[in-house]
């Protein structure tokens, strides 16, 4: 009987030091998300207080049917998809590179990594001004120097950002997450038991037989990780939308996140905004669920 | 003998490749690295030499720009990141230590199912809280201040941090606890007094990670804060429409926002894999 009861006070005491981060984490990340679902059946804009009232699902067609939303749905998978793909492809190739011994090659991994290290509103800035500015950016006044080396006699003066907007938000994005894909990449490269490599290479299997039949399946958990982390992370950041081309020209950049920011605080109509964060809590609970089956496969295999 | 034979021919041709790829690398890395070492490059200029056309490589050396970043203030905005990113881990630390070790050298039962509570809490959405945050700190009148900014960069990070340190604790073997509370220790002691001792480089590399995360988050920053309290992402995405397009300016305060991330991404670089895939990546 004793012994029972001091198991069980003794595991009521191992659970002590949980508590705090367990409390703290529950108020602050589960109540506004419920306050968020709540809001969402309301009708309820500040600027017309009188008119709010309870309104079922009505925000939800709303959102369904508003133009600007639906523009910032399909950017988000455009801007989204175009990104995990071009820095996923970038980042295997950089991570292959760098997985063998060659001089200067803990330098290198430095440089390579601090495009991430970057605030990424001063990457957004630095991309916008420094490097697309028609008249005074890089890319232009390079483009320039070459195009007159060989006889041109015209300046070149290509408006990215108005002309090409998305492609003017995903190229700095892609430099930005490219050092995030490599670095999980590479851990999974280097997380591969050499001796096997050696014993296959002595039977003879060619480099490229390795490659194909034994670094690439090993390599699998590790790719599809970075892409689906960081998917979630960029479909949720609002950064270098913000700060490039606030949405625009119209509505030819704006993402969901955006979208909803506009939502609130330039129309005000929170019953709006709160419905399409919930269409956005559905599909992040969507795609996070394949990342805990990796993150949790990966964990087992570890031990 | 025959292996050798075999290999030959194998190794020869691999030299020529190999010095290929090498190069390869390295013009990859020096294309990706060229915006910075562009910004960096002309943050040292006057202005009439940043912003040419077309681009000049040598210009005369200034480091005007940089005393400017600071008279122009940025130096309150930078005082508020270092508050919020500073004070959030501290606190992160606090709370997550305890409950790493919990989790980990002696788990509880279901601590399963709490480190899946942990991560699914990560990956929600900001944008969705953000109303409710707005509403919650309008009604308390904490708009527009620090240390209820720096409370929900705790919320943010601290799942974060209970996952890295407890990949950290799961190494430390289970007998030296015991022998501890053998010894009569108790949970606090043996805490701070046998475990936080050997678990420094764990510390570190979760303190530098939160701080990396905290110093550049923009999306609730800009919309909980207002003049008083504004973080260095803020205060940079105003920059140009408050001081005009100036390109060795720009280029001097990003280097200057982004060098404390920088510096702590370079001294994290070994730990930076594990805390970006949340601890399943080693």
């Amino acid at each position: 009987m004793t012994t029972a009861i001091d198991k069980k006070i003794a595991n009521q005491r191992r659970r002590l030091p949980l508590y705090p981060a367990l409390i703290f984490t529950i108020i602050l990340t589960q109540i506004p998300f419920l306050v968020t679902l709540g809001i969402s059946l309301f009708h309820w804009n500040i600027m017309y207080p009188d008119d709010t009232r309870f309104a079922w699902f009505e925000n939800f067609q709303t959102v369904a049917a508003d133009e600007a939303m639906r523009a910032a749905i399909k950017n988000s998978v455009v801007l989204t998809m175009g990104v995990v793909f071009f820095s996923t492809l970038l980042g295997l190739l950089l991570a292959l590179l760098l997985d063998r011994k060659f001089r200067g090659r803990a330098l290198l991994r430095i440089l390579l990594i601090t495009p991430f290290l970057i605030t990424p509103v001063a990457a957004a800035l630095i991309w916008k001004h420094i490097i697309f500015n028609p008249m005074y950016g890089i890319i232009n006044g390079f483009a320039t120097q070459i195009y007159q080396k060989f006889g041109g006699d015209s300046v070149v003066v290509i408006d990215f950002i108005s002309q090409r907007p998305l492609v003017a938000i995903a190229v700095p994005m892609i430099w930005q997450w490219t050092p995030f894909m490599m670095l999980i990449i590479l851990a999974g490269l280097q997380s591969q038991p050499t001796d096997i490599l050696e014993a296959a290479a002595v039977d003879g299997a060619s480099p490229r037989q390795i490659f194909r039949n034994m670094t690439l399946p090993h390599l699998r958990q590790y790719i599809q990780l970075s892409i689906v982390l960081g998917t979630i992370y960029i479909v949720q950041s609002m950064d270098f939308v913000f700060t490039i081309t606030q949405g625009g020209p119209g509505s030819d950049s704006t993402i969901i996140p955006y979208q909803i920011y506009l939502t609130l605080f330039r129309k005000y109509e929170f019953g709006e905004a709160a419905a399409a964060g919930v269409i956005v809590i559905i599909l992040t609970i969507i795609l996070s669920s394949f990342a805990f089956r990796l993150i949790r496969n990966l964990l087992e295999t570890e031990k | 003998m025959s292996t050798l034979k075999v290999n030959k021919p194998r190794q020869k041709s691999s030299l020529a490749s190999r010095f290929t790829l090498s190069t390869l690398a390295w013009f990859l890395g020096l294309l990706l690295f060229f915006p910075i070492f562009w910004t960096l490059l002309i943050s040292f200029r006057q202005e009439v030499d940043a912003g040419t056309f077309p681009p000049k490589w040598i210009a005369p050396f200034t480091i005007e720009n940089y005393e400017k970043v600071f008279k122009v203030g940025a130096k309150s905005f930078l005082l508020n990141s270092a508050i919020a990113s500073i004070g959030s881990t501290i606190v992160i630390l606090a709370l997550a230590f305890p409950a790493a070790y919990a989790l980990s050298i002696k788990p509880i039962k279901k601590s399963k199912d709490v480190l899946t509570f942990f991560l699914s809490t990560k990956f929600l959405p900001p944008i969705a809280a953000l109303l409710p945050i707005y509403l919650i700190l309008q009604k308390l009148q904490l708009l527009d201040n620090i240390l209820a900014l720096t409370i929900f960069y705790v919320a943010m990070n601290l799942p974060l941090a209970v996952w890295l340190l407890r990949s950290f604790l799961k190494e430390i073997p289970r007998e030296l606890v015991e022998a501890a509370e053998l010894d009569g220790a108790s949970t606090i002691k043996i805490l701070y007094r046998v475990l936080v001792p050997i678990s420094m480089p764990g510390i570190a590399a979760t303190s530098l990670i939160c701080f990396i995360f905290t110093w550049n988050e923009f999306l609730l920053a800009i919309n909980v804060t207002g003049f008083s309290a504004a973080t260095a992402p803020v205060y940079l995405v105003g920059f140009v429409t408050a001081e005009g397009l100036f390109f060795a300016q720009l280029s001097a305060v990003s280097i200057v926002v982004s060098l404390p991330v920088i510096i702590a991404g370079w001294a994290a670089q070994d730990k930076l894999v594990s805390g970006l895939s949340l601890g399943a990546v080693k």
